[in-house]
């Protein structure tokens, strides 16, 4: 390997480890806020990459039937609750959050159907039938029981990833697909050729870290969101409901997972379930940041691209293998940094 | 029901399992054969999961490396399956250990994560393995032989199987109600307890960890020997999820939920993979994995106890039997009455500016009761955690009977003879009284993993619990030694604590508030032990707010105001202070 390689490698690296940081942080936002593991995470970037390239071969994406299936057991489950508890008046406003706002994207799709589109208007039209997955799963699947523990939500996130992955291959099929390049363009620096593709990923995550900073620092919304994060009860107390903020921090979830989902699509062959194993290396990231810290994840995510690509190099077979091992040291290193939580009341 | 009525219940059902194979065609066999690997497995995770409160999602992975250990060494190499098992019980033993000894000091949910990536990375190395033949898999392997004989036959490995798992249910059944076995059970609530009575908590959870990754080895092994055939699938993660639902569906905490829940998954796979032909013949493959996934969530959500505990409620309890009379226990020697036992030097902690205790000295001298009292915030439990060690003091020197203890871990605290108590009890409310009280034993006592499962610890498990339910007599619970701790009245629950601190044969006894949320008369009867505990030599240092029960108590008092000590010495001299009474009444007028 020459230092020309060694840079190529790198600069790949660093767009797949961007993309990580995307989800590394979509990870940490959701545990954080709610205490759950959301496994299913690169699910949802996987369905986003394949409802793009549905929509680009004018297809009907399979996320329509999806979304309708999730949203049609959540209204039934909030109707169920609010009948049990007789308030009736809750009626109306449920059915818009749980049915109409969900499928309105998706009915906006049947409309158009077959019609061709540009490729921002795709993109918008891929993340507004994303977004409500994440928190209609939220709906049915945790919050019944929000007040379990770790390690039960945790088993439970995980039995919904092989539960999600077996309805993307009924929705989606089996084959892969890989979107058209957002851009050509392509500049040489030193020698070393980098694609606008690259670039783009780098930028978006940027800006994407950005905003989710802007949004927890500036926001009254990100100020609950961190409230929650730091003590249900001290936040319950100050009038922020624990299971709003679940909401808002798997909205946001699924918004990082989409735009993942996105920037992936035309540099990796995506198949329904590729989601899991992206998934799990930007978790090797976030463990690196020790599930709470925002920079330390983002630094780790890029490490494990950059190891990734390096890794793929040497040994193709091997790579999942050597970013796993990561995990080895990774976790050595943190059991001696971080405090161990005393996890009381779990008889 | 008593030991006599269960031991006949269980010599028939395995008078049943024997005759099976006489009543039974091939293919029932064949699916009890593998309802056994499986509850082997599943074994394992009851274990680590359901009673240790550690969730693994690579027990496949463990049962691979096993089927493969065993595969390259009978069915490559051509030596004997039973050198298959010897390695495959050292390469699943070497991983699991290396695993958890890098996970299980965080917490409960890095372990588990964890196992996900090692488990896909563990499947990936299979298929790319030549050697390994890839994701082709290893033909052609031979059976088991026992002696000349090969168990080739699906009846004949269906001997061995279930002869394998009755074993290593009676092992763990042994196990549980041992001395290691309680330590297990009381991992899960956290370690401040654990540690606090000596027990190597870390120690404890790498042991269970490493055990249930030996029960998945012999899975392999069996599984391999009995299809004969391998490939990286049946290792996947996926697979381990099924594994983790056995255990849990049949009753997580239950070693026969490992047999259930395995039978019932099975089962229901077999006649899933039937019926969803029928109803969707295009997506049948495709649904198999969804209606799974969405029967164990749902599962997860309504009935998280499992079967078996449901089906025990309507059963006859078995009945223990109360512990007869036994050798006791050797006992500590207590040092003569006044010579100094627990000597502060200018303790200091801080927590970032704030300076909780400091600069304090005071000294507890063998045989009496001291009092440490103070009003809220004046630094009292601080400083009750650097003695027993919860917390490491930012300065100064802590001499426990001549032993520098100050930056010593609670479990050797604990060991050289201090025990304790909890402001917030810490009982493990679904073990009974007596166990409970067992738990304090645990340093006393040395019997080991094999010895508890062998059975080989009996005469000390009978000096124990004679020991234990001499100390609940002693504190006058021993009324209904095997009554939950969590049914107790919270006085009766604070008792309890001081029965099992007790139990550890202490020289020091540190109560922190003991007569918190206690009503008078409850008061009154804890007074009386302590007085009692102190009439028989044992030296106790009181942690305590409430005066009236501190002032008729104790022989001295030390108190303690905005982290410093203000005043110390008999409770006359104390109460007539002038510092302590402006510290507790906010200056005299």
């Amino acid at each position: 390997m020459n230092a020309q390689i060694a840079a190529i490698l790198t600069m790949d690296g660093v767009a797949t480890g961007a993309i990580y940081v995307l989800m590394a942080l979509g990870f940490v936002l959701i545990f954080s806020v709610t205490r759950i593991v959301f496994v299913p995470f690169g699910d949802i970037a996987a369905f986003t990459a394949l409802t793009l390239a549905a929509l680009e071969n004018r297809q009907f994406p399979g996320t329509v039937g999806l979304v309708a299936v999730l949203a049609v057991v959540a209204t039934a489950m909030e109707l169920f609750a609010i009948l049990r508890a007789g308030s009736l008046a809750r009626i109306p406003r449920a059915l818009f959050f749980y049915l109409v706002l969900p499928l309105l994207p998706a009915a906006l799709m049947v409309l158009v159907r077959g019609a061709p589109l540009g490729a921002p208007l795709r993109i918008v039209a891929t993340v507004a039938l994303i977004l409500p997955i994440a928190p209609l799963i939220d709906r049915i699947v945790f919050r019944p029981i929000a007040d379990a523990s770790v390690l039960l939500l945790l088993i439970v996130s995980v039995a919904l990833h092989f539960a999600l992955s077996g309805m993307g291959l009924i929705f989606f099929g089996p084959e892969g697909v890989r979107t058209q390049s957002l851009t050509d363009f392509s500049v040489m620096v030193a020698g070393v050729p980098i694609s606008g593709e690259s670039i783009l990923i780098v930028i978006a995550a940027a800006i994407f870290c950005l905003l989710l900073f802007l949004f927890f620092e500036f926001t009254i919304q990100g100020k609950a969101l961190q409230a929650t994060a730091m003590n249900r009860t001290g936040a319950r107390l100050m009038g922020i409901r624990p299971a709003h903020a679940g909401t808002v921090a798997f909205l946001l979830g699924s918004a990082m997972a989409a735009i993942s989902g996105v920037l992936i699509a035309p540099v990796n062959t995506m198949f329904y379930d590729s989601g899991f194993i992206i998934g799990l290396k930007a978790f090797v990231g976030a463990i690196i940041g020790g599930l709470v810290s925002f920079p330390l994840t983002a630094a780790g995510s890029l490490f494990v691209g950059v190891l990734e690509s390096f890794a793929a190099f040497e040994s193709s077979p091997f790579k999942e293998v050597t970013v796993f091992s990561l995990l080895i040291p990774v976790l050595l290193w943190r059991s001696y940094t971080l405090l161990q939580p005393e996890e009381d009341g779990e008889e | 029901m008593s030991r006599r009525q269960t031991r006949i219940v269980a010599a028939l059902a395995v008078l049943m399992l024997a005759a099976a194979p006489a009543f039974l065609g091939v293919f029932s066999i064949t699916l009890l054969n593998y309802i056994g690997i499986y509850a082997l497995v599943a074994l394992g995770l009851v274990l680590m999961t359901g009673i240790g409160g550690m969730v693994s999602f690579g027990q496949a992975s463990f049962v691979g490396i096993a089927a493969y250990s065993t595969a390259w060494t009978s069915a490559v190499m051509g030596y004997s399956p039973w050198l298959g098992l010897l390695l495959a019980l050292i390469m699943t033993g070497l991983v699991a250990a290396l695993i958890g000894a890098v996970t299980l000091r965080l917490g409960g949910h890095f372990l588990s994560l964890s196992t996900i990536a090692w488990g896909l990375a563990i499947y990936f190395s299979f298929g790319n393995i030549d050697g390994l033949g890839n994701y082709n898999g290893i033909a052609s392997i031979p059976p088991i032989s026992i002696g000349a004989h090969a168990l080739s036959d699906s009846v004949d490995i269906y001997y061995l199987i279930w002869g394998v798992l009755l074993a290593a249910m009676l092992g763990t059944h042994n196990l549980l109600n041992s001395r290691v076995g309680r330590a297990i059970r009381a991992l899960r609530g956290g370690n401040a307890l654990v540690e606090s009575l000596g027990i190597n908590a870390f120690q404890v959870r790498l042991v269970t960890f490493v055990i249930a990754a030996l029960m998945a080895a012999v899975a392999g092994w069996l599984y391999a020997h009995m299809t004969r055939f391998i490939s990286p699938t049946p290792f996947d993660v996926h697979v381990s999820i099924e594994y983790l639902m056995m255990a849990l569906v049949g009753g997580s905490g239950q070693l026969l939920g490992a047999v259930v829940g395995a039978a019932l998954i099975t089962l229901m796979k077999n006649d899933i993979q039937d019926i969803l032909p029928l109803l969707a013949p295009s997506a049948s493959g495709r649904l198999e994995i969804v209606v799974f996934s969405v029967l164990f969530i749902l599962f997860l959500q309504r009935a998280r106890d499992g079967i078996v505990p449901y089906v025990a409620r309507w059963l006859p309890q078995p009945r223990p039997e109360i512990p007869g009379k036994a050798e006791p226990l050797p006992r500590r020697r207590q040092p003569p009455a006044g010579a100094p036992l627990l000597q502060v030097h200018a303790a200091v902690r801080r927590f970032g500016g704030l300076v909780a205790v400091n600069e304090v000295s005071f000294e507890v001298r063998a045989g009496e009761i001291l009092g440490l009292i103070g009003p809220n915030g004046a630094g009292k439990s601080t400083m009750f955690n650097l003695i027993t060690g919860a917390l490491p003091p930012s300065a100064g020197k802590i001499v426990f009977a001549g032993r520098d203890i100050t930056r010593a871990a609670p479990r050797h605290i604990a060991r050289s003879g201090v025990a304790r108590t909890f402001q917030h009890v810490k009982l493990r409310p679904r073990m009974s009284l007596l166990d409970n009280v067992l738990l304090g034993l645990y340093p006393r006592t040395s019997a080991g993993f094999f010895a508890s499962a062998l059975r080989l610890d009996r005469a000390e498990e009978r000096r124990a619990r004679h020991e234990a339910m001499r100390q609940l007599e002693r504190v006058g619970l021993a009324a209904r030694p095997f009554e939950l701790a969590g049914n107790l009245p919270l006085g009766n629950q604070r008792i309890l604590e001081i029965a099992r601190a007790l139990a550890a044969d202490p020289i020091l006894l540190v109560l922190d508030e003991p007569a918190a949320g206690l009503r008078r008369q409850e008061k009154l009867a804890l007074a009386e032990l302590l007085r009692a505990l102190r009439a028989d030599g044992l030296t106790i240092l009181l942690v305590e707010h409430d005066m009236d029960f501190v002032m008729n108590l104790v022989d001295r008092i030390v108190v303690m105001d905005f982290g410093c000590k203000i005043s110390e010495g008999a409770p006359q001299t104390v109460r007539s202070d002038p510092r302590v009474q402006e510290a507790y009444l906010g200056g005299v007028a």
